[in-house]
């Protein structure tokens, strides 16, 4: 392994973390909205969710390049009113997976909240607890199988994200360069199919751990006897 | 306590028109399946709002559509107990049980006590068990200790019993016996079965395809109760107990009563529960009968059903109400009308301790 490749791994891996982490609360909150909430425009929102799964990478990437770039309106606002930079930065990359891992997360988590009976939460409600707290004791825990789903999706996606990255952010080393443009460049380049086999090996290593983690927290949680179903 | 309702609520083919007060003790809501009762019930609860009325706990307006009040529910505090107990299969029964204490913690400080709960409904052994551990009737009677731990101010009880077997059923009763003798909550209990409604309620409000047909004490009205297993019920004593055949006497308004042994002593209150089928009429003193139970009394009333084979028969038993079930035929036979004298023979009793 060639330090420029243990750069790539350790910045996939926190671009993904910081990615799914940042995302996460944002999901719960567009799932419970989707699956709970009655709104004009539900569709509409739900469509522009899912945009990022339908749509080209590329086309993704380039309408946060044009948003979020140093010129574009929200990227503008954000430099000058926080010093907050997207573009061309490891943040961007973060970023861009988010947005591409943002459906399939939310996705996994609505389906789970979907699943939490309804009666339950009423139950709650009579004994005297707001729709916060509700949702904090009751529709949290038993959907929480569902959230640790989403977030491995997430990730996963994060890990594996090129297309939007790329065009987003570039691939600039030891900045926006990802395990998948580490990948990319190495198979471009003579003499570095070595290199792209041992990166894909790590990729498939840490896309296997992350899916066996997240089956042992769920089957931990399933013994403490979290599920959605009703006592009756 | 009062509960004061007069609603309107209309959705689908069905229109819902109920207007009651209700006075402590128990209040039964009896009336046949797609009646009304749940969304009535769900309404006082909070759970569906209506389109029309309002509802007005102890001077508290919960609801007023036409003062635009609409108290959520988790502030009107009403305990519910849900016909599925819902218990949260997250929590063990003693976090079930304080869920809702926790948020009642800003009332006032009558805040059922714990161990009191505890002891009422026999909760001691369950406390560590999880949901899906317990048995139909022990969930139950979580529910129900959950809901009384919230501090409710009226309990709201949707068929506690109506997915339970007939032994859980038998568990449970006691238990909310004693708290509507003991724990000072009013209940209203919604039912759809009359023995459950002849031994439990002190006021019944029966209704009718979404319309209130009848409120009153549940010994006047429960006769009027239009259901299939129709009966009367009779208020009495324990008077004495024969060993010799295993009988008690039971006195009553209506004459004396021999039933089977019962396990009650001398002197202690029961609730009879006579079905109407089961009382026979003549209009003579029956003699040589193998029957033990004949009260005289007078016809009060005679309605036939819906399709003139049968009538149901009320009868004034020296003030106390008796319902029979008899042929046209015989109505005929018998020239049975208002101000005759006949006897009724009970063929069997069922006892609901109270």
């Amino acid at each position: 392994m060639t330090p420029e490749e243990w750069t790539a791994v350790r910045l996939s891996l926190l671009v993904a973390v910081t990615a799914t982490a940042a995302s996460l609360p944002f999901g719960v909150a567009m799932a419970w909205l989707l699956a709970r909430g009655r709104f004009w425009g539900k569709s509409l929102l739900d469509t522009v969710v899912h945009l990022p799964l339908i749509m080209p990478p590329v086309v993704t990437g380039y309408l946060l390049l044009l948003s979020f770039g140093r010129q574009g309106p929200i990227g503008a606002f954000l430099d000058s009113t926080f010093g907050i930079v997207f573009s061309f930065r490891w943040t961007g990359a973060a970023l861009a997976c988010a947005v591409m891992g943002f459906p399939l997360m939310v996705r996994a988590i609505r389906l789970s909240i979907e699943a939490v009976d309804h009666r339950l939460e009423s139950a709650a409600g009579t004994l005297g607890a707001n729709p916060a707290w509700v949702f904090a004791t009751i529709t949290l825990p038993l959907c929480l199988p569902g959230v640790i789903a989403g977030a491995i999706l997430c990730f996963a996606k994060s890990m594996g994200e090129f297309g939007a990255t790329i065009t987003f952010v570039s691939n600039i080393p030891g900045e926006t360069q990802t395990l998948p443009s580490a990948i990319y460049t190495l198979t471009q380049v003579p003499g570095g199919d070595a290199g792209a086999l041992r990166l894909t090996a790590i990729s498939v290593a840490i896309s296997m751990a992350a899916l066996l983690g997240s089956e042992l927290l769920a089957r931990r949680i399933g013994a403490r006897g979290i599920s959605g179903r009703v006592a009756t | 306590m009062s509960l004061d309702v007069d609603i309107e609520h209309a959705r689908d083919n069905f229109r819902l028109a109920a207007r009651f007060t209700s006075q402590p003790g128990l209040t039964a809501l009896f009336g046949r399946s797609g009646s009304g009762k749940t969304t009535l019930v769900d309404i006082v609860g909070g759970l569906i709002k209506p389109q029309r009325g309002r509802i007005v706990v102890d001077g508290q307006t919960l609801v007023d559509t036409e003062r635009r009040v609409f108290v959520p529910k988790h502030r009107r505090r009403l305990g519910y107990v849900f016909q599925d107990s819902r218990l949260f299969p997250h929590l063990n029964v003693r976090q079930n049980l304080l869920y809702g204490r926790w948020f009642a913690r800003h009332f006032d400080g009558t805040s059922s006590d714990f161990a009191s709960v505890i002891e009422l409904l026999g909760l001691g052994p369950l406390l560590d068990r999880r949901p899906d551990s317990l048995s139909g009737g022990e969930k139950q009677r979580v529910a129900i200790g959950r809901a009384l731990l919230a501090h409710p101010r009226l309990l709201l009880m949707d068929e506690p019993l109506a997915s339970l077997d007939e032994a859980r059923r038998a568990e449970i009763l006691p238990y909310i016996e004693r708290l509507r003798d003991h724990a000072g909550v009013p209940i209203l209990y919604v039912s759809h079965s009359v023995t459950e409604v002849a031994r439990l309620a002190t006021t019944v409000v029966i209704l009718t395809e979404g319309k209130v047909t009848a409120v009153g004490p549940v010994l006047d009205i429960l006769p009027l109760a239009d259901a299939g297993d129709a009966g009367s019920v009779l208020d009495a004593v324990v008077a004495r107990h024969d060993e010799t055949y295993q009988l008690t006497a039971l006195a009553s308004a209506a004459g004396e009563l021999q039933v089977p042994r019962l396990a009650a002593p001398v002197g202690a209150p029961v609730r009879a529960y006579i079905r109407a089928r089961d009382v026979m009429l003549s209009l003579k003193a029956p003699e040589e009968i193998s029957a033990l139970n004949v009260l005289a009394g007078r016809v009060a009333q005679v309605t036939p059903n819906s399709n003139g084979a049968q009538a149901d028969i009320r009868l004034d038993c020296n003030g106390a109400i008796l319902m029979a079930r008899l042929t046209a035929k015989s109505v005929e036979r018998l020239a049975l009308a208002p101000g005759r004298p006949v006897y009724a023979v009970i063929k069997s009793v069922s006892f609901e301790r109270s």
